[in-house]
């Protein structure tokens, strides 16, 4: 349970992969956060920023809308076009 | 120098210059082509992460969806056609329109309406050439597919597969495109796009270690559906343009390779032709300088 494997991914790339201690997002009901542990959930985000809090500090991209699916401590997050700074394509 | 040589050696100067173009062509796709198919790699995570969140959903959930769901007596049909902007790609766009023929030629006798949706000049000429009527048409950037482009066409395409059928709504929406097998190898291949056939469910009973989790869905697994069935539908798109991206620049190259390989067979008989037209003017000079020394001799 110590870390979430996060993979963030846009239509035509691979954006990020790694662990992270925390990610939040925005999902059509509000901003939520995942911390691991985090029971398996399928959640529709809407335009906003995702942060991702690793051990190298935040990272923060900006989506158009997509998902984010947790499962066994494992975070997909799933965006037609991402922006991000701090996130080498 | 004698007019037959002038006509070869203005042959071999055409065909080197053709020769020279078709070999940049040859290269420049050979260089898209690397690119095209690493695009094709990079997108493989998007449409894994897609299908596996909406096979979850599929096996969790058992929500009907009108893109889900298959109508009992289907009566229009959409054809979404993939072709290219440019020729010069052997048979690519010509094998992927044939296809669309076959496709809606079957689609009719099963009596069916069909609506066409081209993409790429090539098509879009095609049927203006005829005087068909299309629903919609994009072109441009062919080789080199947007996703903006995918979601466009896909919203679209949607939208008409949402209507009323009694508006012009379509009950089923097929996609041909042209499959990348290989460098030497590409298929056009047809694709039902919608309704979409139930995503491939765990093949295999899942393993004791590997339990599909039970899933919460926020707002709600109907929300969730509705917000990622467009989306399911764009990746599949998106995926179909990119492979015929790829077959596209494959089919260039090969066909730019012949036809530089034709220009340098063309430029070797030229060649030929040429110096046996030079050795023959050769020849004949010095016959007639012969004959003109032994009549100066005889007449003295």
């Amino acid at each position: 349970m110590a870390a979430l494997q996060v993979d963030l991914v846009a239509a035509d790339r691979q954006v990020w992969s790694g662990e992270a201690s925390m990610v939040s997002a925005r999902s059509i009901d509000g901003d939520m956060g995942i911390l691991p542990g985090h029971t398996p959930t399928l959640v529709v985000l809407a335009e906003g920023d995702v942060r991702i809090h690793s051990g190298e500090g935040v990272r923060t991209a900006k989506i158009d809308g997509g998902f984010l699916s947790v499962d066994h401590d494992k975070v997909t997050i799933v965006s037609e076009s991402v922006e991000g700074d701090g996130f080498s394509a | 120098m004698g007019a037959q040589i002038r006509v070869y050696r203005q042959r071999i100067r055409s065909v080197s210059a053709t020769k020279k173009i078709t070999r940049a062509m040859e290269l420049m796709a050979a260089s898209r082509v690397v690119k095209a198919r690493a695009a094709v790699m990079e997108s493989a995570p998007y449409t894994h992460a897609l299908t596996k969140a909406l096979s979850a959903l599929a096996t969790y959930s058992n929500h009907p969806h009108p893109m889900t769901t298959e109508v009992e007596n289907p009566q229009r049909a959409g054809v979404l056609i993939l072709t290219s902007d440019r020729g010069l790609a052997g048979a690519y766009a010509s094998g992927a329109i044939k296809e669309s023929e076959r496709l809606i030629g079957e689609l009719r006798a099963e009596g069916k309406e069909v609506a066409a949706y081209l993409v790429g000049r090539k098509a879009v000429s095609y049927y203006k050439f005829r005087g068909r009527e299309y629903a919609a048409e994009w072109t441009g950037n062919t080789e080199k597919p947007q996703v903006e482009r995918a979601r466009e066409i896909s919203e679209r395409i949607v939208e008409d597969f949402l209507k009323p059928t009694a508006e012009g709504g379509l009950d089923e929406i097929h996609i041909v495109y042209t499959r990348f097998n290989s460098m030497v190898n590409q298929e056009p291949r047809v694709l039902r796009l919608l309704p979409i056939e139930v995503v491939d469910a765990p093949k295999d009973a899942p393993a004791s270690n590997d339990i599909l989790p039970l899933y919460e869905f926020e707002p709600s697994a109907e929300e969730v559906l509705k917000a990622m069935l467009p989306r399911y539908v764009t990746a599949r798109i998106w995926t179909c343009m990119l492979g015929a991206a790829a077959s596209e620049l494959a089919a260039r190259q090969r066909a730019m390779k012949s036809a530089t390989d034709n220009a340098e067979n063309l430029i070797n008989t030229y060649t030929r032709l040429a110096n046996q037209a030079r050795q023959a003017e050769i020849t004949q000079e010095i016959s007639e300088i012969v004959g003109g020394a032994s009549a100066l001799a005889e007449s003295k």
